[in-house]
């Protein structure tokens, strides 16, 4: 039955993390003054590059790519199938460090120099989301997601702090300002597009589609902080918050400029530290 | 004579006949027979004798009776301190000597005295003791075939050196002898021997080609090890004197005790073992230790020198769990995984950088023996595990590279995968298993972390998280690099040896194999070693549908290659176009040139990332080494004073 | 679906006096806003659908141009904004200048005006994309995108062109010769 919902569930993400796009995309227009595109809009950029030829720098590039996509798609559904919440996170890493590799195997200027950016970024979202997963572990003592959302508190009574944590970090993983020094998910930037630089056509489109799962994703992860009991009102606070999550981040997309590599290392570091760091200090002394 | 003794014995036989067989052409043949068969049956002998104890048919304690042994063991001390302080004064470096003197005469003195305790078991096999003789059997036979070839290609492309190979193969059999020694040994003072063997083995083979550097470099590490050996020394005369006890296992049973007394003894041997297993503020003998031949810096370093530290105290982890001593030792191993991984990120040398990696991993597993707990001892042995087989690995592959371009920096392996496309494949697959998701070090973080969590050490989860972070960024900078795709450049003619290529495939397909087969792994080899260790039946610590998942997360990184292949084969539709990449319209024409602002063409140089102003080594690694020392310093005085 | 929904453009300053791109720019503004006709400023040719060049071409950057246009994937359309992107306008005289952009690449689109209006510029590139549609469903029988072949116009500079073209090829042909000679070395030394 579960696993069944994890299938179900890759299906369902990119529509909604696509729909998630058109909005952000959207408001972010509203916010600006803007008529702006129609939510709509990413399904429309998805088919276009799936119209397009694709020109490729070498042959190893779309492998990567591909498993770029497949382990973002297996971290969905890891976590809809209630299997562990660590196994997602490292499934995630494995997926974006392909992606990395498929901009360093370009072997050009601004893929290369993205790439190693796209590392650092990492490097600065690793400790958070493990430390989610620690903060959901001392709730429910157990990294298995369907423990997680039958535990009969919610994890963000006990881990405000991860939760904080992991709002800092989010708009690395989302590619929004002002942590967006790898790549952006607007069209124009100084490192050109970053990791995708030299990446195109269909193979783009597979970006795309992957970028879609990733907001899915990271929607997840804010939502799960209010799950409990396995009910339905607390599924509901999950979603309408992982909603206002998602706007919060269009507005800082809009508000903030862009901040240099070591600004963003030692922001999300020191965050990391000291809300999620504190956050487990505390509930580790209640619970000794 | 069981295959007890044949271990210990038979690499010490083979050496001899190494040393003996000389240098030259013509004996390269032979030399390459019995390195092979020697290794072969050494590693057949590691089988068989695991095969027996996981059977059930050998374990427990042998030799109670050892008076002959025993001044052979005397004897073998006093040989190595001579040696040592002959070579201390023939370079004026006589503080080693001292250190050597300090270390070997109080315990020829209590063996004399009569003061020793006797009458007891010398030897110990168990499952521990079976899973590290397979480690060292293994990963140390597969390294021996590899030096045969290696050291013929090393003299061939350094002439300037005195071709003394016969006596380098030779140190590498004794070591190995050394090492199954400590392993089998109960008895302390025994182990002390064994442990004053590798420490002596590895400055001789420090300082192979009498380079000004390396002699230095090669003192460095003899002066920590023998600094350990004091501690160890210590803890002999201390056991032995004043709680009467002798055995490693005699110590186990008094921990039910906790008497005052102990948590000195464990406290000088957690020293000790962290010195050899190259702890900040030790770590500078391993990085050192680098200028070495390739197949010493795998042995020291992946398979046995460094891994005995940790045998030690995993011998001991459950006499530190939750104790000062654990403290400490969960202090030291947690900062120094974090602190060596920052220092791997700024390494552009590929040896060193492995180096500051083994002294990070080495952090870990000393960190998880510090925590004490069943599930921490899992990740603790499951980690030298794989730890000793993929960091061979790498250390291997780095040594062919470097014999094949002359250079051993990462810079230079940019597009290895396009020159070398055999030794970057396997080098990936190295480098996979040293940090990602479903390969086997990354299993053990995660017992890792889950161990340190339930026993609520806070600080230790944080050195975790931020450790990890940095482990991956320097690894894949360097899997970067590899699999950079270059135009215009072609295969290099493959000169690596046919010898090292049979170590490497090896180990390589043992990378893979170990993390398919890892839940056996778990249950047959470390859950006994648990249950022996702690005295009860110990819960599978990672089971259940992780397992499924994990192997699912496996098949899909090994089929993505396989797919490709499939999949390249039958396109159609809109086909792909080859292009040159984006360089703001200024490509010249292929990847490598631009047209800079005169409109002449210029090379085009992409260099990884390296942050030298943040977190060089010259910039932290003294302040890492004295925070440290204190902690060290304010410890062990606080433990020992306050037992005392 | 149709994929002129999301046409991306790529923006490019040949060399012309600014004027046109801030038109340019100030077509993406609030208050024409392109980004309502799913059109993104990307900076990237691998990703562009429309190449939007202001300015003449000079001999700087004529193989930038040519380069930029040949990374940009199949199909795409070209549209030169400005008089002097259409043929040098008060330029055209110049030593250095060789005239407009269809001297170097084939342009579908020719938007006059000194500067053009962003009106017009949106207009332009809205006309542009019937064309890419046509040309996206040629390649889709398999033809090639064009109708006819297109070739470098009768330029008036063709020798200095060639020479210009001959320099470089002759640089990189001395560091492959370099490069070659290097690996053979190598593999020399290696022979055993």
């Amino acid at each position: 039955m579960r696993i069944l919902l994890g299938f179900l569930m890759i299906l369902v993400a990119p529509f909604a993390g696509a729909i998630l796009s058109g909005i952000d995309r959207f408001c972010s227009a509203r916010m600006q003054r803007r008529v702006g595109p129609p939510i709509l809009q990413p399904f429309y950029d998805f088919y276009k590059f799936t119209q397009k030829k694709a020109y490729i720098v070498n042959g190893l590039q779309w492998l990567l790519v591909w498993g770029h996509f497949l382990f973002v798609v297996l971290s969905i559904w890891i976590i809809y199938s209630g299997e562990d919440f660590l196994l997602a996170i490292f499934s995630l890493t494995l997926s974006e460090m392909m992606l990395c590799l498929a901009a360093y195997s370009a072997s050009a200027p601004y893929s290369n120099m993205s790439a190693q950016r796209e590392l650092l970024q990492m490097a600065c979202t690793e400790p958070m989301l493990l430390l989610t997963a620690i903060g959901f572990y001392l709730n429910s003592h157990s990294f298995m997601v369907s423990d997680i959302v039958s535990c009969s508190t919610p994890a963000i009574l006990r881990a405000p702090g991860m939760f904080a944590g992991l709002l800092v970090i989010l708009p690395i993983e989302l590619r929004k300002s002002p942590f967006d020094v790898s790549s952006s998910h607007h069209a124009h930037q100084e490192m050109v597009k970053g990791v995708t630089t030299d990446i195109s056509g269909r193979t783009m489109a597979l970006v795309e589609l992957t970028e879609w799962f990733e907001i899915f994703l990271m929607c997840t992860f804010v939502g799960l902080f209010f799950a409990y009991d396995n009910s339905l009102t607390g599924y509901l606070i999950g979603i309408a918050v992982a909603l206002a999550v998602m706007l919060v981040m269009t507005l800082t997309d809009n508000v903030f400029p862009r901040v240099k590599w070591e600004r963003m290392l030692a922001i999300t570091w020191s965050t990391t530290f000291i809300a999620a760091g504190g956050n487990l200090l505390v509930l580790t002394l209640l619970q000794a | 004579m069981g295959i007890i003794e044949f271990l210990i014995f038979f690499p010490f036989v083979a050496a001899a006949l190494l040393y003996l067989l000389g240098n030259g052409e013509k004996i390269y043949k032979a030399r390459k027979v019995i390195v092979k068969g020697s290794s072969l049956v050494i590693m057949a002998s590691v089988i068989y004798l695991a095969v027996r104890v996981l059977a059930g048919n050998e374990s427990g304690s042998f030799l109670t009776e050892a008076n002959i042994p025993n001044y052979f063991v005397m004897g073998g001390e006093l040989l190595l301190m001579v040696l040592v302080t002959y070579y201390g004064f023939h370079y004026h470096k006589a503080y080693a000597a001292v250190l050597s003197w300090i270390g070997t005469i109080p315990v020829l003195w209590l063996d004399i005295s009569g003061y020793a305790v006797e009458g007891l078991p010398h030897f110990r096999v168990d499952n521990l003791t079976v899973i590290m003789c397979l480690v060292v059997g293994i990963v140390g036979g597969f390294i021996c075939i590899y030096a045969v070839g290696y050291i013929k290609d090393y003299h061939h492309h350094h002439r300037n050196f005195p071709e003394r190979s016969n006596w380098f193969l030779a140190m590498l059999f004794v070591f190995l002898g050394a090492m199954f020694g400590l392993l089998f040994s109960d008895n302390l003072g025994w182990m002390y021997f064994f442990w004053e063997i590798t420490s002596v083995c590895s400055f001789l083979l420090i300082g192979y080609n009498k380079l000004p550097e390396s002699i230095n470099n090669s003192f460095k590490a003899l002066w920590m090890n023998l600094l350990g050996g004091c501690g160890f020394m210590a803890a002999i005369l201390y056991a032995n004197i004043r709680l009467g006890a002798c055995n490693l296992s005699q110590l186990h049973l008094m921990g039910s005790q906790s008497s005052p007394g102990l948590m000195i003894v464990v406290t000088l041997l957690a020293f000790a073992a962290l010195t050899k297993s190259a702890q900040i503020p030790f770590n500078g003998w391993l990085l050192g230790a680098m200028v070495a031949p390739t197949p010493t810096s795998a042995l020291l370093h992946s398979a046995t020198m460094v891994k005995a530290g940790v045998y030690l105290l995993i011998r001991i982890a459950p006499l530190m769990a939750g104790t000062m001593t654990g403290v400490m030792v969960t202090l030291i191993g947690g900062f120094t995984f974090f602190a060596a991984s920052l220092m791997a990120i700024a390494t552009s040398d590929g040896k060193r950088l492995l180096a500051h990696s083994t002294v990070s991993n080495l952090g870990l597993i000393v960190a998880c023996a510090g925590v004490g707990h069943p599930e921490s001892v899992w990740a603790a042995t499951m980690l030298i595990i794989f730890h000793a087989v993929s960091k061979s690995l790498m250390f291997l592959c780095v040594g062919a590279v470097e014999n094949e371009t002359g250079s051993r920096n990462i810079e230079d392996m940019h597009g290895l995968i396009v020159k070398m496309p055999r030794m970057a494949f396997v080098m990936i697959i190295g480098i996979c298993g040293m940090y990602l998701a479903p390969f086997g070090m990354l299993v053990a973080k995660w017992a890792a972390l889950k161990s340190y969590i339930d026993s609520g050490s806070v600080w230790l989860v944080l050195f975790l998280v931020f450790g990890t972070a940095s482990t991956s960024f320097y690894w894949g900078k360097w899997l970067g690099k590899i699999m950079a795709v270059i135009h215009k450049s072609q295969a290099l003619r493959d000169t690596t040896h046919i010898g090292e290529w049979e170590a490497i495939y090896p180990l390589a397909v043992l990378v893979v194999m170990m993390c398919m087969l890892f839940p056996f792994i778990s249950s047959y080899l470390i859950q006994p070693v648990l249950n022996q260790m702690f005295d009860t039946i110990v819960p599978p610590v990672i089971g259940g549908s992780d397992i499924g998942v994990m192997l699912l997360m496996l098949s899909l990184v090994i089929s993505i290659p396989i797919a490709g292949v499939v999949v390249s084969r039958h396109r159609s539709g809109i086909t792909d176009q080859n292009t040159r990449s984006y360089m703001s319209g200024i490509n010249a024409g292929d990847d490598r040139h631009f047209l800079n602002s005169y409109g002449d063409v210029q090379p085009l140089y992409m260099s990884n990332w390296y942050m030298i102003d943040l977190i060089g080594e010259l910039r932290i690694l003294k302040p890492c080494q004295m925070i440290a020392a204190s902690i060290l310093v304010i410890f062990m005085i606080i433990i020992i004073g306050g037992a005392i | 679906m149709k994929m002129t929904k999301s046409p991306w453009v790529l923006h490019y300053d040949g060399s012309s006096c600014n004027g046109c791109d801030i038109e340019v720019l100030a077509s993406t503004t609030p208050r024409y806003d392109l980004e309502r006709f799913g059109i993104i400023n990307t900076g990237d040719p691998k990703h562009a659908d429309v190449f939007l060049i202001t300015g003449g071409i000079n001999f700087q950057n004529r193989m930038v141009v040519q380069q930029l246009y040949s990374q940009m994937p199949d199909p795409k359309v070209v549209v030169a904004v400005g008089i002097c992107a259409c043929d040098g306008g008060v330029f055209k005289d110049c030593y250095n200048i060789l005239g407009g952009v269809d001297k170097v690449i084939p342009v579908d689109i020719y938007v006059p005006g000194c500067a053009a209006r962003p009106e017009s510029i949106i207009e332009g590139v809205v006309k542009a994309l019937d064309i890419l549609k046509k040309k996206r469903d040629r390649m889709k029988q398999g033809l090639p995108p064009e109708e006819k072949g297109w070739a470098i116009a009768n330029i008036r500079d063709g020798k200095a062109l060639a020479a210009q073209e001959a320099r470089i090829n002759a640089q990189l042909k001395m560091e492959d010769e370099a490069r070659e000679a290097r690996y053979r070395a190598h593999e020399e030394a290696h022979k055993e």
